[in-house]
């Protein structure tokens, strides 16, 4: 009897268990192997979508379904919230007293917002002025915030990397753009993008990119701006060197954490309460039973849902290696791939991983039909399309035709090597 | 990887200027990169970087802003008047480490 223990049913805890499912299925329909996934909350919300909700493209109903309606009926859905990870014992506790066993863990608990790490980030304007637009409320708040907003500052700002979907607060800023432009306001409208990093985005060619377009769309950029308070009577974002960005609208990407329950199991986590992980196996540099996947990892590579899919094909191999008592394989290249909309139905395309930075050309063959790096209006369908891909798809666990796991080269310019 | 000659010495870096390989790190080499950035090293500076040496050296990760301020005995805001730009980056490029993961 083997007993496999995923912790957590979002994007990469669904993946894992329908694909271990379909791995396992004749032992799982005997009985000699069991798949149990815990999560707290019965809404699976499709989390790219919650970029939309602010300007009106999707309603809230639109990106929310039912978790267990997510994974294969053979597979356990246990409701409820995780206390704790006794590696010692193998086995979990859940805040309900229920304790259990595991022959192998996923962690896939993914990463939360924690806006109370700001000083007065959760002041009287919270959801009046501050907005984030990472969960359902905070998008649907903001989303009746713009719709009668008669203009005036707006602030988008990332308090501390890394986040999750490291574009999204790029997307959002060119959707505004898009927006106020629709409504025929945008010359009330000043848009200023504050990060923390010296560029637009991460890697140079990227960045560089991104910032051209920033440019052109008039929307001012801060760079190396470390949000250390809100001002909520004045309305301003101070930073920790004594910078003030005066705001009437401020979009906040607050401080992102792994789950609370980590915390209790020290020797598993960083800092920031993400599981220590081996970049190419994905498994936990402490425990070996123990594995990690999609936001919850530590790994220095974007987190998004296509990195949870790519990961999945490896965890998925080194999960069957592990009970089997054979080597696990270094099969992770920390690839992702990442569609950001740019508003006015375009978009541009980034495919990376760990050694290779964004780099322009065409995906996925070298006649496209997507452009790396581009805006085209083939990869804003690419993006709008991703809705159906996500709940058909990715989260049954199937592979992408043509969209392998390890990135590739094919297409890709790369850069004049000095 | 590319390489860098500092005090006469070859090193490892990436193409921001980390270290690649802490055990090529000398305090004095600390003290020229600090140079070359504009930063004037003090005791305060120092217990910064030796804190976040000595934590990436015994768990294989930087510590966070946030555990730098609680843990270091330099508070938060004393960080950015130590290294204005961004302590993490900063600190880590001066005491040898590789660049945080959180900077990715
Ligand atoms: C605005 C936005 C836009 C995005 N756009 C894109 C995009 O275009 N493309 C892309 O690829 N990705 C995108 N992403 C990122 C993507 O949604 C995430 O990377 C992905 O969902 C990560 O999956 P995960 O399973 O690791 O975490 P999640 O899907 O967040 O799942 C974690 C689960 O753990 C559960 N959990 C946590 N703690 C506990 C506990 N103590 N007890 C019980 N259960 C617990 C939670 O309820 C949750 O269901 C976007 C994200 C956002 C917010």
């Amino acid at each position: 009897m083997s007993r496999i223990l995923i912790l957590g049913a979002g994007t990469a805890g669904t993946i894992m268990a329908n694909r271990l499912r379909r791995r396992f299925a004749k032992d799982v329909a005997a009985g000699k192997t069991s798949i149990t996934v815990v999560d707290e909350d019965p809404r699976h919300i499709y989390q790219p979508g919650l970029l939309f909700v602010p300007f009106g493209v999707y309603r809230p109903d639109d990106i929310v379904r039912p978790r267990r309606m997510q994974l294969h009926e053979d597979v356990t859905y246990k409701p409820g919230a995780i206390e704790m990870v006794i590696p010692e014992d193998h086995a979990v506790l859940l805040k309900d007293g229920t304790r259990l066993p595991y022959d192998v863990l996923v962690v896939a608990t993914g990463t939360r917002i924690a806006p109370e790490e700001t000083e007065g980030m959760m002041g009287p304007e919270w959801h009046h002025a501050v907005f984030d637009f990472y969960t359902v409320e905070g998008a649907t708040a903001l989303a009746r915030k713009l719709s009668t907003w008669r203009g005036g500052k707006l602030v988008v700002n990332v308090v501390e990397m890394p986040i999750k979907c490291p574009v999204a607060p790029l997307e959002f800023s060119f959707l505004a753009d898009w927006y106020f432009t629709m409504r025929h306001m945008r010359d009330t409208v000043d848009i200023t993008y504050a990060t923390p990093l010296d560029g637009a985005f991460t890697r140079p060619i990227a960045a560089q990119h991104i910032g051209d377009l920033l440019d052109r769309k008039h929307i001012g950029l801060v760079t190396e701006f470390n949000a250390g308070r809100v001002d909520n009577e004045r309305k301003v974002l101070v930073s920790w060197d004594g910078r003030e960005l005066p705001f009437d609208v401020l979009v906040t990407i607050p401080l992102h954490q792994g789950a609370a329950y980590l915390k209790a199991t020290p020797s598993l986590v960083d800092d920031n309460l993400f599981v220590r992980t081996n970049p190419a196996t994905l498994q936990s540099t402490a425990f070996p039973d123990i594995f990690a996947i999609g936001d919850a990892t530590n790994l220095p590579t974007s987190k998004a849902g296509s990195v949870a899919h790519f990961e999945s094909e490896v965890l998925d191999d080194n999960i069957g290696h592990f009970l089997a008592g054979e080597p696990l394989e270094d099969g992770f290249d920390g690839h992702a791939n990442c569609f950001v909309e740019t508003g006015f139905d375009q978009a541009l395309l980034l495919d990376f991983n760990y050694d290779t930075e964004p780099l322009p050309g065409r995906y996925p063959l070298p006649i496209g039909p997507m452009t790396l790096l581009g805006e085209s209006r083939m990869n804003h369908m690419g993006k709008m399309a991703f809705k159906w891909v996500y709940w058909n798809l990715l989260l049954p666990g199937h592979t992408i035709p043509g969209i392998p796991a390890r990135m590739s080269m094919r297409g890709k310019l790369a850069p004049a090597t000095t | 990887m590319t390489t860098m000659t500092l005090n006469d010495t070859t090193l490892d870096v990436d193409a921001e200027g980390y270290l690649q390989k802490p055990e090529q790190w000398t305090p004095a080499i600390g003290e020229a990169i600090a140079r070359e950035m504009g930063v004037t090293m003090t005791d305060r500076h120092w217990v910064v970087c030796n804190f976040m040496r000595e934590r990436y050296l015994t768990t294989g990760s930087a510590p966070s802003i946030r555990s730098l301020g609680k843990e270091s005995g330099v508070p938060i805001k004393e960080l950015y008047e130590l290294f204005p730009r961004g302590p993490a980056k900063y600190a880590s490029r001066i005491a040898g480490i590789p660049k945080p993961h959180g900077c990715i």
